[in-house]
């Protein structure tokens, strides 16, 4: 009898429940919608975010420089020619340093130590490195002050190349920047390389240098076989080589200190979404001096579009929907109240043959559940329309990172701006007492501009949560509007019903 | 079957105290049937719908059945709504069947209270529309019937469970005068075949004057013009 009833009268007032069911579907719909479009901005970042450092990184650690490491003007201290024995004029001196600069060191011991936090389901070093390439030819010296003068220094602009030094051992390879990077050729490292001279190259630098591979690359003096080329995200100015980190480790130096032993990046993964916030802050406790940055502290760094469309999403777009919603709901009430009304003398015969207005109220609220639960699904159905939508039309999002001091997010520990070189056109020396001093200065700018701007589409994704949300609210609709009519209809008396002229 | 004691219904209307019953003292027989006279607005249906316990009055008590102690004055309200589910039918004059839906299914409204298993419900629904003639008719909706056949359905959905006690309002009231003495020979056969207990109100004398008792109401107050229980129903009286 109830489905009869409800079937039948749902059909006699088919616009009224039409009218109810459009509303709630508009509500249901909106909120689909801007719950999928923040899924896919928040897509969007992680996919910005993870090009950065890694699929599975949530955590890094690095750490600042060492006050002083670098000379006045910064940079490394390049050293070249014997302890103090100048090279003859004329003579060609290749320069092939790989250098970690920007970033102070952390070691083994600190990785190991992160890895048994609790919280922490993985943790892994890796070095981020500059291979520099010059070569200079000594000039003539007119004596007195050693270094250049009289006539003009032979002068090539250096060329440099970003190295990540990747541990192949247990998860390193799943973490950091290397885990998000695509193989297009080739192979990739594995831990039977985690000793050999082997390389992969970024698709984009291979193109650049006419690299493909099987090609040789010299790092630090050393050739290095390419193994595999990897395509990676714009964003993160992302590494041009990955070596194997005890490769890196021996090759490499810091302020002129050996790296053995020594990474200056930790890449971490939490064991949940939910204890990022609690590791970062054992992290901080367990290593003192060091910069812990996580997702959510990059995501306020992320400008451009896409950081737009979260703010929209998350501020507008909810409070919309809950608006919509609110309306639908106290529109379906309104409506449901007065077919109520409307039906007074109908609910008063039912009381006179018996019928209990719990029985009654139980019709009312079943047809407004009925009508929310038709609604609701049409609203899942719009749902699904407007993210389609919102995906077909949406232009592309874009997002750069601004600079994060220390870390091993770009713009701070690769970007080179070139050094000083004293000298040309005889301007006297670099000072050295007579002699080629042991080293010249080069700057190493700690100047980190954003990163470049990336541009990503905007996926829309209706989650399952999102349908059940969906569902939640059409019954929580339906039994709000039959809530007021029912106690509308709870509170009629028969003999007032039945007197009452339609 | 009704023992009603300076029964009184006061109503509220704006400022005005509306006195619908002053008092009525009255005494129902079982299988008696007694029709209400009287103008408009001078208390019938208000006395109706205290026998129904639609409506409580306002002073007195109103035994009702077998049982002494059922007063419906002061019944709960679930005891009152039980005892009108089990023991009594009602006819209204505009019918009040639910538009929505059809003949045999407002018959089986009246059992659904009582609980009765679907199969059963509908059985009894359709054997109770053939009884009034309107086997065909059980799939129509209420606006595709005649005023005649509607008042039909509602008698069946009356008497489709075997009320102790018919109370009817103007049953006759928005049907022509053909229609009007078929749906009273038809209330006098049911009644006499069922034994039950009837009261009808009615302003239509030629209607009122087929009981066995007639009783007026004026002004809130009831008065006994008739009384011909010892005598056979008046269509069966010699005239």
């Amino acid at each position: 009898m109830f489905l009869t009833y409800t079937r039948r009268e749902l059909r006699r007032r088919a616009r009224q429940a039409s009218i109810i069911a459009l509303g709630l579907a508009l509500g249901i719909g909106l909120v689909i919608t801007v719950t999928a479009l923040s899924t896919g901005v928040r897509n969007a970042q992680g996919e910005i975010l993870h090009s950065l450092y890694g699929q599975d990184t949530d955590i890094t650690v690095t750490k600042p420089p060492k006050f002083g490491s670098f000379s006045a003007g910064g940079g490394e201290r390049f050293r070249f020619g014997g302890t103090g024995t100048p090279p003859k004029a004329g003579t060609k001196v290749n320069i092939d340093n790989l250098t970690s600069g920007g970033l102070g060191t952390l070691t083994s011991a600190n990785v190991t130590a992160a890895a048994r936090l609790s919280g922490v389901a993985a943790a892994a070093g890796g070095l981020t490195l500059t291979d520099t390439k010059d070569s200079i030819t000594i000039p003539r010296s007119n004596g007195g002050f050693g270094g250049f003068g009289g006539g003009t220094g032979t002068f090539h602009p250096p060329t440099s190349m970003s190295v990540d030094g990747v541990d192949l051992s247990g998860n390193g390879a799943a973490l950091g920047p290397l885990s998000s990077a695509k193989l297009v050729s080739g192979r990739t490292l594995r831990q039977t390389d985690a000793n050999a001279d082997v390389v992969l190259l970024n698709s984009d630098y291979a193109r650049s240098n006419k690299l493909s591979v099987g090609s040789t690359v010299t790092i630090a003096k050393i050739s290095f076989k390419v193994a595999g080329l990897v395509e990676q995200a714009a964003t993160g100015n992302p590494p041009d080589a990955f070596i194997p980190l005890a490769r890196a480790q021996a090759l490499g130096t810091a302020a002129g200190k050996s790296l053995k032993g020594k990474v200056n990046t930790v890449y971490v993964a939490a064991n949940s979404a939910q204890n990022i916030t609690a590791v970062s802050k054992e992290l901080s406790a367990l290593l003192p001096g060091t910069t812990v940055t996580n997702q959510n502290d990059l995501a306020k760094q992320l400008t451009g579009s896409v950081a737009s469309a979260s703010s929209l999403a998350s501020n507008l777009g909810r409070w919309l929907a809950i608006a919509v919603l609110a309306a639908a709901f106290l529109l379906a009430s309104l409506l449901t109240t007065a077919a109520v009304s409307r039906r007074v003398r109908e609910f008063g015969t039912l009381k006179a043959l018996g019928w209990t207005s719990r029985r009654v109220v139980g019709q009312v609220v079943g047809e407004a559940i009925t009508i929310g639960v038709i609604g609701g699904a049409v609203g899942v159905g719009l749902g699904f329309l407007g993210s389609a939508l919102v995906g077909h039309f949406a232009p592309p999002l874009s997002a750069a990172v601004g600079p994060t001091t220390g870390s091993a997010t770009p713009g701070g520990a690769r970007t080179f701006t070139g050094g000083m070189f004293a000298g040309g056109g005889g301007s006297g020396g670099v000072p050295g007492g007579g002699g080629f001093p042991g080293g010249f200065e080069r700057s190493q700018s700690a100047l980190a501009g954003a990163t470049p701007t990336v541009h990503v589409h905007l996926i829309p994704a209706v989650s399952g949560s999102a349908i059940a949300t969906a569902v939640v609210l059409a019954i929580a609709g339906g039994l709000i509007a039959g809530g007021f009519g029912g106690w509308r209809a709870s509170r009629l008396r028969p003999a007032a019903a039945l007197a009452r002229v339609e | 079957m009704y023992k009603l004691t300076g029964v009184k219904k006061d109503y509220q209307k704006g400022h005005e105290v509306v006195h619908a019953l002053q008092g009525v003292d009255l005494t129902i027989g079982d299988g008696e049937w007694l029709a209400i006279q009287g103008p408009t607005g001078h208390g019938k249906s208000t006395l109706l719908q205290m026998l129904g316990g639609l409506d409580r009055p306002t002073a007195g008590s109103i035994q009702f059945g077998d049982h002494a102690g059922d007063d419906l004055a002061q019944l709960r309200e679930s005891q009152v709504t039980k005892m009108r589910a089990e023991s009594i039918g009602f006819i209204f004059q505009t019918f009040n069947l639910v538009q929505t839906l059809n003949a045999q299914e407002n018959v089986e409204a009246a059992l659904v209270p009582l609980r009765v298993p679907t199969a059963e419900r509908r059985r009894r629904a359709k054997a109770a529309l053939a009884n009034l003639g309107m086997a065909d008719r059980v799939h129509h909706l209420p606006s595709e019937l005649s005023g005649g056949q509607q008042q039909r359905v509602a008698i069946a959905r009356a008497l489709v469970k075997d009320p102790q006690v018919l109370l009817a309002d103007e049953p006759t009231g928005n049907l022509d005068e053909g229609t009007r003495d078929d749906i009273m020979a038809l209330l006098e056969e049911l009644w006499r075949d069922h034994r039950l207990t009837m009261v009808l109100v009615t302003h239509d004398s030629m209607v009122a004057r087929r009981a066995q008792r007639l009783g007026v109401m004026q002004n809130g107050r009831l008065s006994i013009k008739q009384d011909t229980r010892d005598q056979p129903a008046a269509s069966t009286r010699p005239t």
